[in-house]
């Protein structure tokens, strides 16, 4: 160790960054270590063969994923028309759920009713039950269609989910807030509109866009009615080839979409956590 | 049948050695899972008229009854053969299966022989078309030039799918579905107006779970490239295939298997035929 | 006419009884100080004031006209008094010009081009001209209650209510918001300011209220009241706290 206060400094930089290196380089072979154990013992089991062959043929990932990105378009294509109408719905019910007025009441319990059993009811049972029962009332087309019903079967159950969050986040809101706004002669409504809600909304906004990718995941449940999205066009290449690989191919293109968003998602977070603290 | 597996079991010896020649127990010795047993997978649940009342123990039903009756060619008694349950996707999973074939209206085609092995075919179906009675009214005839203008649904994973993009003539054309019932709940929503399966199923489905349901006409086996054989499905490679096969083109031969087809899918016929 | 008028205002929370007949009056152009002790009621009787608490029992009169009643519309009476917190209470998510001018915008439906040359006079004379579009966490803890103040300003309020504005500032800031009531007394507005500032009520203040236990146990011009307090817990709560 050095006498002197700048010599002790410096030498306890050239420790840290020695430390630093150090970790990397272990984190580094570690990490290669593992990847190079997986690569090189896992062909060497009896059966690797044939699991190659039956989820990661690369002959049937070439022929198969052409399709399968096209009806990815489809998932797409739900999910952009239905999250942004889980949004506001979500907020129609979380408004709801936040009533205060005696009057509205009937409003509450009706938020409070519908988040429960959306909910608490699988979302496999919603899509079939609107899916299929809501056109089975005898809807002409194209109004009973399953692209259509499918979508509100998810819209319904999302939005329960969504508000909650709302909720929570609009509980988050000290109630100095309302009070100050409120003291200004805003109404409750305005209080709601321009003071709660920005902020809770943006306090939301991580929770949310966890959501979003689980909702992009579960739009594949849409094919359970009918549509061919990838996961359903994924099957029936199974079936007629009597191969997994499409799965695989359909896993590949939903993990070059969910893995950016839940990067960006992280970012949002971390980046939220810095500016309040 | 008979109670005492003794009598049973000299019963079966009396039955199956007369065919021993052909495809006998020697055929099958130390080729099944286990020792002595014939252990054969169908569907969970199985189907009307391929298994009656999901029992195929009772023997009762097409695939039910040929099943026992390729065991008995290949010198199995009714005692010596187990059922399992697989769904597709366990039965063309790589590894081991845990049973000697599986038979539940698997189409053999190409792309599925090179993961699986097939038995012959023990089936020709023919493809049908099925709609209820408000589409037929509205003048849906059996040509193709009316069948394009539906709106079709079919079961995922079967060989109806690429069936229809060929009658439509445009890929992804169909609302796919999980399996027959779901197209069923479909069409009773109005959401499809047609939809496509063999012609069995097509009976029993316009018969018995649809109202007003209506074939409106059949595609014969041999109408497309590859016609709809059923075959009992193996894993690749499978010693016992040729003691299956053996069997089947005994039971074919000697007229057990039509036996069987008339007496379970007699209506198949009278159905008119898709030009 | 009293600008304010308290009578026999009573308050409870369950069984707590934190204002028990609280009498006061606040003339046009005056301002009262209204000290003692934490718990005493100062937060509550300003709350009931701008009606953020309903009152049980007893009478607020503003300009003569009795605004306690249950079943009116509070808004057009909260308009007329503005309040400052403690703790600021000013809006994170908008700039410190916006949150002035959210409420003359929604309840005044004021257009901007006659909201904005106010506003940045009103900046300007609290000595925030510079930090109109800066965020609240961008201000130190006195410019941002300097913020609140001018955003109650902005409203045009006849009376300013304070609830400890200076209580959650660091020592050396407490003189620039000071300050801006010194300011304010010199234009006159009307104003009732709970503190624990006892040399600036002494200074500024034309009436000192000494609440305890619920009740304006005294209440003079500020010499009386430091210099020559007449109850014994009034003399004992200046004796502490100086």
């Amino acid at each position: 160790m050095s006498e002197n206060g700048a010599g002790k400094q410096l030498s306890r930089l050239e420790y840290e960054r020695k430390a630093r290196r150090r970790s990397l380089i272990i984190a580094g072979l570690s990490t290669t270590a593992v990847v190079g154990a997986l690569v090189v013992l896992v062909p060497l089991a009896p059966g690797w063969p044939a699991v190659k062959n039956s989820f990661f043929n690369w002959e049937i990932f070439v022929r198969t994923s052409p399709t399968l990105l096209r009806t990815f378009l489809l998932d797409v294509a739900i999910f952009a028309w239905c999250a942004p109408l889980i949004a506001i719905w979500a907020l129609v019910i979380a408004v709801f759920r936040d009533t205060r007025s005696p009057a509205l009441f009937p409003f509450r319990l009706f938020a409070i009713i519908y988040t429960d059993i959306f909910r608490g009811v699988p979302v496999i049972l919603v899509v079939y039950l609107v899916g299929f029962g809501i056109p089975g009332l005898g809807l002409p087309r194209p109004w009973n269609s399953p692209y259509l019903w499918g979508s509100v079967a998810l819209i319904l159950t999302y939005a329960a989910y969504v508000a909650e969050i709302y909720r929570s986040g609009i509980e988050s809101i000290h109630v100095s807030q309302r009070n100050a706004a409120l003291s200004l002669g805003l109404s409750q409504s305005d209080v709601m509109r321009y003071v709660v809600l920005p902020q809770a909304l943006r306090r939301v906004l991580p929770a949310n866009m966890n959501m979003l990718i689980a909702l992009q995941k579960d739009v594949a449940l849409l094919s359970f009615i009918g549509p061919v999205e990838i996961f359903r066009q994924a099957g029936v290449f199974k079936s007629l080839l009597a191969n997994f690989t499409p799965y695989v191919v359909a896993a590949v293109i939903f993990l070059a979409v969910t893995v950016p968003a839940t990067r960006f998602a992280d970012t949002l977070i971390s980046r939220q956590n810095r500016r309040r603290s | 049948m008979l109670k005492s597996p003794l009598i049973a079991a000299a019963v079966a010896l009396l039955m199956t050695v007369p065919l021993a020649a052909q495809a006998g127990p020697e055929c099958a010795a130390g080729k099944t899972i286990s020792p002595g047993k014939l252990t054969i997978a169908t569907g969970n649940p199985a189907y009307f008229p391929w298994v009656i009342d999901d029992n195929p123990e009772s023997g009762e039903g097409f695939e039910a009854a040929v099943a026992y009756a390729t065991a008995e060619a290949m010198g199995f008694s009714a005692d010596q053969v187990d059922w399992v349950r697989a769904g597709f996707d366990e039965s063309i999973q790589p590894g081991a299966k845990n049973f000697d074939f599986n038979l539940q209206q698997f189409s053999i085609t190409e792309d599925r022989e090179k993961v699986v092995d097939f038995s012959l075919p023990y089936y020709s179906s023919a493809m049908a078309v099925l709609v209820q009675q408000p589409t037929a009214d509205a003048g849906a005839v059996p040509t193709i030039d009316s069948l394009r203008t539906l709106k079709w649904g079919a079961a995922a994973a079967t060989t109806a799918v690429p069936m229809i993009d060929v009658i439509t003539g445009s890929s992804n054309s169909a609302l796919l579905y999980n399996d027959g019932a779901d197209v069923v709940e479909a069409m009773k929503a109005n959401q499809i107006d047609a939809a496509l399966f063999d012609l069995p199923t097509a009976l029993y489905v316009a018969a018995v779970v649809l109202d007003d349901g209506v074939i409106l006409g059949q595609f014969p086996a041999d109408r497309t490239e590859n016609p709809d054989n059923f075959g009992m499905l193996m894993q690749e490679g499978n010693p016992l295939k040729e003691c299956v096969d053996q069997a089947i083109q005994e039971i074919t031969a000697n007229g057990v298997l039509a036996g069987i087809e008339a007496k379970w899918l007699s209506e198949t016929t009278g159905v008119p035929v898709i030009q | 006419m009293p600008k304010l008028e308290l009578q026999a205002v009573r308050k409870s929370f369950g069984d707590l009884q934190v204002l028990r007949g609280v009498d006061l009056t606040v003339a046009e152009g005056e301002l009262v100080c209204l000290i003692g002790s934490s718990g005493s009621g100062k937060s509550t009787l300003l709350r009931t004031v701008n009606l953020l608490t309903p009152i049980d029992d007893g009478a607020i009169l503003l300009d003569g006209t009795d605004i306690s009643l249950p079943d009116q519309d509070p808004r057009p009476i909260r308009e007329q008094i503005g309040i400052v917190f403690q703790s600021y209470n000013l809006f994170p998510h908008m700039t410190a010009l916006d949150n002035v001018l959210l409420a003359p915008r929604r309840v005044h439906r004021e257009p901007d081009s006659s909201l904005l040359p106010r506003a940045r006079e009103l900046f300007v004379r609290f000595g925030l001209g510079d930090h109109m579009h800066h965020w609240p966490d961008q201000l130190s803890g006195g410019q941002q209650q300097r913020v609140a103040i001018v955003r109650a300003l902005a409203m045009n309020p006849g009376i300013m209510l304070f609830d400890e504005i200076t209580s959650a500032l660091d020592p050396e800031l407490v003189g620039e918001v000071l300050g801006v009531l010194a300011q304010l007394k010199r234009d006159g507005m009307t104003m009732l300011i709970a503190t624990h500032e006892l040399s600036f009520a002494a200074e500024v203040a034309d009436k000192v209220c000494f609440l305890h236990a619920g009740v304006i146990l005294e209440e003079g011009r500020p010499r009386e009241i430091f210099e020559n307090p007449k109850e014994v817990r009034t003399r004992s709560f200046l004796e502490r706290v100086r």
